[in-house]
């Protein structure tokens, strides 16, 4: 499942903020802020994204770099929320 | 105010090359033109006439003949210059600057720079040296650009001119490109055109014998950071402020013709306003843009101020629509391709001074650099303080105060403000510290650059040379004053005086003149302490301490609104202009090569999708747009045209 989410989110993040460009291939942990991927504007659309595709509500308090600087901690992220929604 | 061109070498057909270029700028001087030619030499010159209505014409010779200049600009100390000429015998046979300019040249040669208080770009011709000595001034208010064509050397008041000249053709410079989508603009002497330079600000030049030596006259400089200062109470370096700049102000409303102001509602043209209503008592005209979005509007300001001042207020309105309506004749003006819309609403300011009947203006441009006005200056303490305790979760709140007006922040956390700022992650020992987010941020728009002109520019850094143009003692100053150094040595003549200043108040042959650029002003506010100009985080401190009776409290405690104007939204939407469908096609961008189609296509429809995008995203937008409106004026079939023409 973390593989689907992970693809989910890479697409997004490349489409949306690379705009289609892959000559850097981007890894799991590379920090979206240090490479100049996304911006203050982009956390948010970020956000917008994972609530709309994932029916979950992101809190203020969780939009933070330790949960959205990387494919891996999105990813890790999403996965935590959908099966804490899922059992609740 | 004025523009000229001219050549030095042997030319065919010099009269009619003159009257050719001069007939590209014939914008910037539509009241008389004027020609000079010798052996292998020539000026020509399209006049505004401000000063010395009757008897300025140029270009101008001296008595003996020998001297011949072509001037752009004003001296506005030139009656006290004159005065001191006269006492020394010298007889004056117009009542010109020009004239000034001539003399102090025959007695103190290139030295005579340093005697002229004002904003100036000349040539003069030497005849008994056979040198042509060129010069600018200090802060970059005018322009003065030049090439060489094999032993001819050309030189005009702007680019379109030197277009004219046989066998130079315009082509976009890649490694300008690449300041630009970093710095914002070239650095001088570097132009977005290959091989056409620009002389840099405060710098002489010499052309002789078949050689050219540029050298400064004038350098801006702080004092050590470890250097008391000499203005240690607050309330006389206030009154001394106060004294320069009525005097600066003064001096330039000195004209022939009348003077109005320009009156965005912000501290700074409402001092400059206040001050120059009182030297014409009721009868100052102000001028303003207003704006259909509450976001970048200021109207209500701009009226309390008229109404406080009674001056006799007019104002254009930039409507949804209007930006991209005149945005390819901005682009024409800048002659560079820019990534924020704002020149563009200036330029309609210009044309409602030009339509008042006005020839010249007063502006508040300059403070910001002088006074530390800028918000990246707040930024970059509060960088410094957070940086002074990493991880912090309460100190980079602060950033939110400084940016009250970027959405994109208000919901951030600690943790993604101090990311986003770099609060954390960048050596306090970079000499560019200060404005590392900002170079950053600029230079993310570069993932739009294609794979030819990533190739072509390799591991080229613009970053890296601006650093590399920082003089010696630079590492010796306080942080506040090397930001203000920064700003007030690249972007203010770059962009500010340039994309927003001389080029968009020139396309409609207005001068606009800058109290805040008086030199002594400068010099004064570089000697004076930091907490004077930034006091904690309140930016011009000093300057609201020497100006508060001048204004409404409203507007003297006014926090600084950033001058903006809307960026992609100007070009999507409904109604949205057809050039822009075209410019950012996959064909033309595709064609021209200089950025990435499938990418730039992506951006343009998520920019349509949600105008409100981040900056990268605009500026991207804006910088990709300018780009393309740059090739099709100056290297596509509308520059064709108008050589023909």
């Amino acid at each position: 499942m973390t593989d689907t989410i992970r693809d989910a989110v890479k697409a997004f993040v490349i489409e949306n903020f690379l705009f289609g460009d892959t000559g850097n291939p981007l890894a799991d942990a590379d920090s979206l802020i240090e490479n100049g991927i996304i911006d203050s504007t982009g956390v948010l659309e970020l956000v917008a994204f994972i609530e709309d595709r994932y029916g979950i509500t992101v809190a203020d308090s969780e939009i933070v770099p330790a949960n959205l600087d990387s494919l891996g901690r999105i990813t890790a992220f999403i996965a935590s929320k959908t099966a804490a929604s899922a059992t609740a | 105010m004025c523009g000229f061109v001219g050549y030095f070498g042997a030319v065919r057909d010099g009269r009619a090359l003159l009257e050719r270029m001069t007939a590209a700028i014939a914008h910037r001087g539509p009241d008389e033109q004027g020609f000079f030619t010798g052996p292998e030499v020539g000026l020509g010159h399209a006049r505004l006439s401000i000063v010395g209505l009757g008897d300025g014409q140029q270009p101008m010779s001296d008595a003996s003949g020998a001297l011949t200049i072509a001037f752009n600009g004003e001296i506005f100390n030139y009656v006290e210059l004159r005065e001191e000429l006269q006492a020394r015998g010298r007889r004056f046979r117009t009542a010109s600057d020009t004239e000034v300019i001539l003399h102090l040249y025959d007695e103190m040669g290139e030295d005579c720079l340093s005697l002229l208080n004002g904003d100036f770009a000349f040539a003069i011709w030497d005849a008994r040296r056979r040198r042509m000595f060129l010069a600018r001034d200090r802060m970059g208010v005018r322009p003065l650009f030049y090439t060489r064509q094999g032993d001819r050397f050309y030189f005009a008041s702007e680019v379109k001119a030197l277009l004219q000249v046989p066998g130079v053709s315009a082509q976009i410079d890649p490694v300008a490109l690449d300041q630009i989508f970093t710095l914002w603009a070239p650095i001088a002497p570097r132009t977005a055109f290959r091989d056409i330079c620009e002389l840099e600000p405060a710098n002489l030049m010499i052309v002789q014998d078949g050689g050219i030596s540029t050298r400064p006259y004038w350098s801006l400089g702080y004092p050590d950071h470890d250097t008391p200062s000499r203005h240690r109470d607050e309330r006389e370096a206030a009154e001394e402020l106060r004294a320069l700049l009525t005097e600066a102000t003064r001096i330039r409303m000195r004209a022939d013709v009348p003077v109005g102001s320009y009156l965005s509602g912000g501290l700074d043209s409402s001092i400059t306003s206040a001050l120059a209503a009182r030297m014409v008592p009721g009868g100052l005209r102000t001028f303003s843009v207003t704006f259909d979005s509450a976001e970048h509007d200021e109207s209500e300001f701009q009226l309390e101020m008229a109404r406080a001042l009674g001056t006799q207020h007019s104002a254009v309105a930039c409507r949804e629509g209007d930006i991209a309506a005149v945005f390819p004749e901005v682009i024409r003006f800048t002659e560079r391709p820019i990534i924020r819309t704002a020149p563009a609403p200036l330029f309609k300011l210009s044309g409602l001074v030009r339509e008042a009947g006005l020839k010249v203006v007063l502006t508040g441009e300059g403070a910001d650099e002088v006074f530390a006005g800028y918000d990246i200056f707040k930024e970059n303490r509060v960088r410094r303080f957070c940086a002074r305790q990493p991880g912090s979760r309460i100190r980079p709140h602060l950033f939110r105060k400084l940016y009250p007006y970027l959405p994109g922040l208000r919901q951030q956390s600690a943790e993604y403000l101090a990311s986003f700022f770099g609060a954390n992650g960048h050596s306090l020992d970079d000499p560019l510290y200060s404005h590392r987010p900002r170079l950053d941020g600029t230079a993310a728009t570069k993932l739009f650059f294609s794979g030819d002109l990533r190739a072509s520019l390799g591991n080229y850094d613009a970053a890296e040379e601006m650093a590399s143009r920082l003089p010696e003692a630079f590492a010796r100053w306080h942080p506040l004053h090397q930001a203000q150094y920064l700003e007030a040595r690249f972007l203010l003549p770059g962009y500010i005086l340039s994309s927003q200043g001389d080029r968009m108040a020139m396309a409609h042959g207005i001068e606009g003149r800058f109290p805040f650029l008086d030199h002594r002003l400068v010099e004064f506010a570089a000697g004076l302490p930091p907490e004077m100009k930034l006091k904690g985080l309140v930016e011009k401190h000093i300057l609201r301490e020497a100006t508060k009776d001048l204004l409404p409290p409203s507007i003297g405690k006014r926090s600084k609104q950033p001058y903006r104007a809307p960026d992609s939204a100007s070009f999507v939407g409904a109604g949205a202009a057809d050039y822009v469908e075209t410019a950012l096609g996959e064909a033309e961008i595709g064609a021209n090569g200089l950025f990435n189609p499938k990418a730039v296509a992506k951006l343009h429809e998520k920019c349509r999708a949600r105008p409100a995008s981040g900056f990268r995203d605009n500026a991207a937008f804006v910088g990709i747009l300018s780009t393309q409106l740059w090739l099709k004026t100056f290297t596509g079939a509308d520059s064709q045209s108008s050589k023909a023409a």
